[in-house]
């Protein structure tokens, strides 16, 4: 058995994974990184529109700060957030922005003077201030205050991930490509590393660490249609709940974009609509105004998409071949601005539509795009179940973005977690608790046992096959998992899925060559997806309310006196066809913003009892302080003390300077 | 009526040793919209489901399908086969290692060439995180982006007549690197630095200026006039080390 230690093993080298692994190099740590793919071939390439931090330069940027940001986060979360990491998280962003500049992210910047943008449909013009000029710029995105996402064009991922891929090769950080991670290694207290296997030789071997970063990304391919890369399949988070330890939480909130272009599915930026892009009907009709006269086309992504449903629902929806869609129009903002500030939007609308979007209405409908839920982690992203397993980025439930994430606010945690939790692992290490003799002959049992599946694998003939099982899990997800939930669809998922998780337990080959073998490859993930998917499904059955993403029909309005609570999973029994799940309540007598109404979307809400006692208390600081924004804070929700020493520092702003 | 599509793909799995190289023809029903990603995974579904290619975002923008269509490099997933003949062959790209069938590994070869040029920002000093960012002229950061929106698929290597006789030659995509970080202000490198890693034949000299690279480029990058502008920087330097 071929055995590789290191300190730190980070799992997954897209923005978040590679931001951790420099950060645990940069503390003297070793660290090594295990991609799928080529690191920058990540899924964090796709990302397109921006990244939200409060640097506030740009003019309608002016005012914004932590506290806004905190707030707009925690209200698109409908409140189903940990109210300490977002304040960590807005309170980072800024920095994490201006560290990725230094590290040779381009991104756009403020032009001195009058300039042009479109408002609601309206041309206007905005004046930057001379000394504004050459700083960081941001556009509009939906459910915020203030124009706060950084951008690159609409390559911002591409540039982040870049600069990060180019900064750990500086650094030396090694990075093994090709290689996936089947199993973790742990004896039930602590985690020691993690079987890996090879995807071109197709050689399993153990690598061992004091900590394990998972940072593998979200679960969207357990649907068929879905905006995410084809790797996305929501390994990494199968990985840790089949350590039988450490808990998912909150798998039913899977988020769905406005705007993917039918029929493939490939997602067009919200920047789309930031810049001024409209949705209209198939009368031609602007129809977001008819809903949320106030945001309009920038309310939360998930409002967007429900009204965008009902709307079709109503028999508004232009008919295709591939069904019903809607229209996204940026011919408003004009051939100039696309070719510069949406040239991939260009692109896909020109090599997969065969359109020009300067000319021509773009087909769009709601997407599976984003997963909330993930590994339930702490502040420092560390599992509390499993010692020694840490994990950031979308794979995580870290938990900023409770049921429903604004646009612009995952590329900024991937880096911004990535920054805190590489600090918080190497502390972990060189903690007298964090030693460890890592187990050859505990790595050998788990070694064994994925040669002897994989080997069964090989050997059985006549079984299932993967193909046809994960065609049947993605419909079923697609049809009954989705947008609009019912008790009675959702209870016909589960059965379907643990069915279908029952039959995957006797997949069969129908050629299983040595080396690269994809059949072999899907076939090992799959029972893995089906147990995310069943999850995704029984979480969302058992959760009867509506919150951020999950919308069920039959129980439409937020209730918080039952349901303010994080949904936890537990797969203690190997045989298990399903899941337990617990929950995890929210404590309102802690939040610095207690629950309330997000401003957007139906106003349909149960209150808790603790709810308006924590507003007066809340009230009251307010009132008695007139103190300055840092101190009322602190009163309210102390977080600096959780922040790594280097990074409790204010953040200078424009605004805050003297003229 | 629909054509039926005749795909011709290069076959071999080098793991296996009694494998050898071989075309393999695979006949599809053409659907409206299909592109070379859908027909792919559907041959591989139900007709060679050990087929091997590499996809991630099938969406134009991470750079893992690059191969020989019909002759041409080019991204399979964003190739419509309406823009293509009933015949269509399809190939790995060469000059990079084979993994299996149509999946080549360019992130081994892009690693190295990128730690060869030591292709990343060289920093004047450790960035004050918590201050306001040095300002940038926009249309520079403009400019910078422009060159930085390569996407490491490898079509411009294969596509170089240098780099199928040169195995070390450093590709298009190493010298618009290679210009993206001289453009950088926030690189403190100087073009002595730059020459001492790609002033020979290996690097900027080696080009014969046939621009398939240029032809080709997916993302339609300026590579002509970047290997243009840098060997004529990397020439004077040559001449006039002193300068």
């Amino acid at each position: 058995m071929k055995v590789v230690y290191t300190d730190v093993l980070v799992i997954g080298g897209g923005l978040a994974g590679m931001r951790t692994a420099i950060g645990v190099k940069r503390r003297g740590l070793e660290t090594l990184v295990l991609s799928l793919v080529p690191a920058k071939r990540s899924h964090s390439v796709a990302a397109q529109g921006g990244m939200q931090a409060s640097l506030g330069n740009c003019v309608k940027g002016t005012g914004d700060n932590e506290d806004v940001h905190f707030q707009d986060t925690v209200r698109g979360s409908d409140w189903g957030c940990d109210q300490e990491v977002a304040r960590l998280f807005t309170h980072m962003a800024p920095k994490a922005v201006r560290e990725l500049a230094a590290w040779g992210v381009s991104w756009n910047r403020v032009t001195r003077g009058d300039h042009e943008v479109v408002i609601g449909g309206q041309r206007e013009t905005l004046t930057a201030q001379d000394r504004a000029h050459g700083l960081i710029t941001a556009r509009d995105f939906g459910g915020t205050k203030k124009w706060r996402t950084c951008y690159t064009s609409d390559g911002t991922g591409h540039a982040m991930l870049y600069a990060l891929g180019d900064r750990a090769n500086a650094e030396e950080v090694p990075v093994h490509e090709r290689k996936e991670a089947v199993a973790l290694i742990h004896d039930g207290k602590r985690c020691h590393g993690a079987v890996v296997r090879d995807l071109i030789s197709g050689e399993l071997s153990a690598y061992l660490a004091k900590a394990c970063v998972m940072a593998t990304g979200g679960y969207g391919r357990i649907y068929g249609v879905s905006t995410n890369a084809v790797i996305n399949e929501g390994i990494g988070q199968a990985l840790a709940l089949e350590t039988g330890v450490a808990p998912l939480a909150n798998l039913e909130a899977v988020q769905f974009h406005p705007t993917a272009i039918v029929p493939a599915g490939i997602l067009v930026t919200e920047g789309c609509r930031g810049d001024g892009g409209l949705l209209r009907d198939k009368d031609g009709h602007r129809f977001m105004p008819d809903y949320e006269p106030e945001k309009k086309e920038l309310a939360s992504r998930d409002v967007v998409s429900r009204r965008m449903a009902e709307h079709m629902r109503a028999g508004k929806g232009v008919e295709s071949p591939y069904g019903d869609h809607l229209w996204l129009d940026i011919t408003v903002l004009g051939a100039a601005h696309i070719d510069k500030k949406l040239r991939e939007v260009k692109d896909i609308c020109n090599y997969f539509l065969g359109i020009d979007p300067a000319k021509e209405w773009i087909p769009v409908r709601p997407t599976q795009h984003y997963s909330m839920g993930g590994i339930r982690t702490d502040y420092r992203g560390e599992s509390p179940w499993l010692k020694g397993l840490f994990a950031c980025g979308e794979v995580a439930c870290w938990d900023m973005h409770g049921f429903n994430r604004l646009g612009g606010n995952s590329v900024a945690e991937t880096v911004v977690s990535g920054m805190l939790v590489s600090e918080y692992v190497a502390d972990f290490c060189e903690d007298e608790k964090g030693g460890l003799n890592p187990s050859v002959s505990l790595a050998e049992t788990f070694v064994a046992r994925e040669r002897r599946r994989l080997q069964q694998l090989c050997d059985r003939e006549g079984g299932e096959s993967a193909v046809e099982l994960k065609k049947e899990m993605e419909s079923i997800m697609m049809e009954r998992v989705g947008l609009f939930r019912n008790g009675t669809d959702l209870e016909t998922a589960v059965a379907v899925l643990e069915s279908l998780l029952s039959r995957s337990r006797r997949l069969s080959l129908a050629d299983n060559r040595p080396g690269a073998n994809p059949e072999l490859v899907l076939a090992y993930r799959l029972p893995r997806m089906l147990k995310i998917a069943i999850g995704v499904a029984l979480g969302a059955l058992q959760r009867t309310e509506s919150r951020g993403a999950h919308f069920r029909e039959d129980h439409p309005g937020r209730n918080d006196r039952e349901w303010l609570n994080r949904s936890l999973f537990f797969w203690r029994d190997e045989e298990a066809t399903r899941p337990e799940v617990e929950y995890q309540p929210l404590d309102i007598k802690t939040m610095e913003l207690p629950p309330g109404f997000r401003g957007y979307g139906e106003k349909n809400i149960t209150e808790h009892p603790d709810a308006p006692s924590r507003q007066t208390e809340v009230d009251a600081e307010g009132e008695s302080s007139g103190a300055d924004r840092h101190l009322l804070q602190d009163r309210l929700m102390p977080f600096r003390q959780l922040l790594p020493e280097k990074y409790r520092g204010d953040n200078e702003r424009l605004d805050e300077l003297p003229e | 009526m629909s054509r039926i599509l005749n795909f011709h793909i290069l076959r071999h799995n080098p793991a296996d040793t009694e494998s050898r190289p071989e075309l393999v023809t695979y006949n599809l029903e053409e659907a409206p919209g299909m592109t070379l990603f859908i027909a792919l995974n559907q041959i591989r579904e139900n007709q060679a489901t050990s087929l091997a290619f590499d996809f991630v975002c099938r969406a134009g923008v991470c750079g893992s399908c690059g191969m020989i269509i019909n002759g041409r490099p080019g991204l399979a997933c964003r190739t419509l086969t309406e823009a293509l003949p009933d015949e269509i062959t399809l190939l790995p790209l060469p000059t990079f290692e084979l993994i299996a069938d149509l999946s080549v590994n360019t992130g081994k070869w892009m690693s190295a060439m990128n730690h060869r040029l030591q292709n990343w920002v060289h920093l004047h000093q450790k960035p004050e995180i918590d201050r306001m960012e040095p300002p940038m002229e926009p249309d520079l950061a403009e400019a910078i982006y422009e060159l930085d929106r390569c996407i490491e698929c490898g079509c411009c290597v294969t596509a170089c007549g240098t780099a199928i006789m040169r195995d070390n030659f450093i590709g298009a995509v190493g010298i618009n690197k290679v210009a993206h970080f001289r453009l950088d202000p926030r690189d403190d490198r100087s073009d002595d630095d730059y020459y001492q890693v790609i002033g020979d034949d290996d690097g900027v000299f080696g080009c014969m200026s046939l621009l398939g690279c240029q032809d080709i480029c997916p993302k339609e990058l300026s590579l002509q006039t970047q290997i243009a502008f840098i060997r004529r920087k990397m020439a004077m330097k040559g001449l006039f080390p002193e300068k």
